[in-house]
């Protein structure tokens, strides 16, 4: 493929780096078991298994501190959604443990360098971590009250005769769609039919691909 | 090293020795162009006869009936292209199916773009087309129906013969000539080696079939176009295979091709016998000893060295990666292992759900394969599907419900292709 990762030491290709191979064959603060009740202070759940990821995680968080004491997870996916999630697992809690308010600032990209790279058309799986841990994260902001800490990963209507949102050409553009045709091709056929949505969508995928790809 | 196992002959195969042997004349010394006039043109254009004559014996067809290509995706373009441009004067309708490969299945969508009307066809739950539905999808206005032989992802065999009546019958009752559309193509690049390829038989008007899944050189391919059958070429040049296809021949690849046609075809039953028994020793394995399997394709009316199995709860990508850590060389149609992110289409097509397809993994057999190959697998297989089973979140059934709640999922739990 492509868009192998080389290892910049043996210059061995592989679609993965080898951190990446590390934290999938050997990940991180997996839960085995199912928790006990009242185990974790919180827990959030993403994705669908229809979509081919689905991430689940526990938190753990010191009440004096707010920091993230423990995180643990379960994930059904491909090789790098397996080591994002132990690589985030690893991130939020190393160093005794990052605040939660600043946990829930990581983005994918985030993970990405430290996982040294991924393909491409694999970042759109890392990007579901991230989220699981917010879910649990709003969970416990709710339970102690801390309700103007709750984020919500809120999209906005981009083109109304098709429904098409923010997200979905974020996402689009994760998953390789750069132009407008793209983005018709895998979100629907109708986006962008009038003049004055389609340079709102071609700002977005401006805007996104440099975030991304820079 | 850990142990190599090669399971991976359907995507394609080793290059038999005694086919190099039979190529390496022809990339060394007797480099010539068979359009030449001269001793050195004329020893690659005996070559290039002699292959054509063989390749033509082996499908029951006359030599002038075969045109060499540089792939079986060639092949296919060729047939379905060539055949409805040239005989749109008789309508803009051709008829597929939806397990079909890419190379048949985009040169389908190209043609809808350019105005025709296509008609994809469901399979049943094995992946074989109802005859009955062909019947009711021909129309005054067809002009090619191409379904393939055998299936490259789930190995079921396909029933070309009843197609080929159906289309015969159709044509009686509506006054048309055998040289007149529509005409049955069909794609036997997964079948080559595996079964009879007899075109006077099947009664079939095109068949495509390739060198990388037989054990010939990859990058040449050949189209049987029964004799009077119009095409119009989609390769323009010099006039290279009677017009149909120009550019100077691939010498080397297409008398490689030729030998491991010749190879594939004179082991097929034996090969196919041994094949079987391993396979079935491989699904039978699998199914002991790992819980929650199901078996794609059909049971008996398969390619002898495909085994299709969904392993529920855990991702295809992930499976693959650690047999490959293990010297296990596999296939899966999870999304997560395809350039589109899209899961496996056949998979989706045989009525699974999307989660079967991402649990899909392909393993296919070949001639280096052995009973010691089959157990190494066995002996594999169970604990990484262990491993990534506790690893996973997802329990699901074998009726395709998941157990646990599914309201945390975003969105509506509906994947990015279903929302096009």
């Amino acid at each position: 493929m492509s868009d192998d990762i080389r290892n910049e030491h043996t210059g061995e290709r592989w679609v993965y780096s080898p951190t990446v191979k590390d934290h999938f064959f050997n990940p991180r603060n997996l839960l085995l078991e199912d928790p006990a009740a009242g185990e974790f202070d919180a827990s959030g759940m993403v994705g669908s298994p229809a979509c081919g990821d689905v991430m689940h995680v526990w938190l753990k968080i010191d009440k004096a501190t707010e920091r993230v004491s423990d995180m643990k997870w379960k994930t059904f996916g491909c090789g790098s959604a397996i080591a994002a999630t132990s690589m985030f697992s690893v991130m939020v809690t190393e160093n005794g443990g990052m605040l939660l308010t600043e946990a829930v600032k990581l983005r994918p990209q985030d993970v990405m360098k430290r996982l040294g790279g991924l393909p491409n058309r694999k970042i759109h799986c890392s990007v579901l971590v991230d989220k699981a841990f917010r879910k649990a994260a709003n969970e416990w902001f709710r339970t102690t009250g801390q309700v103007d800490h709750i984020q919500v990963d809120g999209a906005r209507v981009i083109d109304a005769a098709t429904g098409v949102t923010d997200k979905d050409i974020e996402e689009a553009v994760l998953e390789g769609a750069v132009t407008l045709e793209d983005m018709q091709k895998r979100l629907k056929a109708g986006v962008g039919a009038s003049e004055e949505v389609r340079t709102d969508i071609e700002q977005l995928i401006r805007f996104y691909k440099e975030k991304y790809y820079g | 090293m850990p142990r190599s196992v090669y399971m991976d002959h359907a995507a394609t195969t080793p290059l038999d020795p005694r086919v190099l042997e039979a190529m390496l004349p022809y990339l060394k010394e007797e480099y010539g162009n068979p359009s030449a006039l001269y001793e050195r043109g004329r020893a690659a254009k005996d070559a290039l006869t002699d292959a054509r004559g063989t390749v033509a014996t082996l499908l029951g067809a006359h030599a002038d009936e075969i045109i060499f290509t540089a792939s079986g995706t060639e092949s296919d373009n060729l047939a379905i292209l060539g055949a409805a441009r040239a005989h749109e004067a008789k309508g803009k309708h051709v008829i597929t199916s939806a397990v079909e490969h890419h190379a048949v299945l985009a040169c389908v969508e190209q043609l809808a773009k350019e105005g025709w009307r296509t008609t994809v066809l469901p399979v049943d739950e094995f992946g074989r087309v109802k005859p009955e539905d062909l019947a009711a999808a021909l129309t005054e206005d067809t002009t090619v129906v191409s379904i393939m032989l055998a299936n490259n992802e789930i190995g079921t065999v396909l029933p070309l013969r009843d197609y080929a009546k159906v289309i015969r019958d159709w044509k009686k009752a509506h006054n048309r000539g055998p040289l007149e559309a529509p005409f049955l193509h069909t794609d036997a690049c997964q079948a080559a080696g595996a079964l009879n390829l007899d075109v006077v038989k099947m009664g079939i008007d095109m068949l495509t079939v390739n060198g990388g899944k037989i054990y010939g050189p990859k990058g040449v391919g050949a189209l049987y176009v029964r004799r009077g059958i119009k095409l119009r070429p989609i390769v323009f040049g010099g006039g290279q295979e009677n017009r149909l296809r120009s550019g100077t021949e691939n010498i080397a690849g297409i008398v490689g091709f030729a030998k491991a046609f010749e190879l594939a075809q004179a082991d097929c039953e034996a090969e196919g016998n041994r094949l079987a028994a391993l396979r079935d020793m491989l699904i039978g394995g699998i199914q002991t000893r790992i819980p929650k399997i199901v078996l794609n394709g059909h049971p008996s009316e398969r390619l002898p060295n495909n085994v299709n199995v969904s392993i529920l709860d855990v991702e295809g990508e992930a499976v693959l990666l650690y047999l490959d850590a293990v010297g296990i060389s596999a296939a899966t149609g999870s999304a997560c292992d395809s350039a589109s992110l899209d899961p496996s289409h056949v998979i989706l097509a045989i009525g699974r759900p999307y989660e079967f397809a991402h649990a899909s993994i392909r393993f296919t057999l070949g001639r280096s394969t052995t009973k010691a190959d089959m157990a190494y697998v066995l002996e594999q297989l169970p604990p990484i599907v262990e491993k990534l089973r506790a690893i996973s979140p997802v329990k699901m059934q074998l009726d395709g419900t998941i157990t646990g709640s599914t309201s945390a999922f975003v969105g509506d739990g509906r994947p990015h292709w279903e929302k096009h």
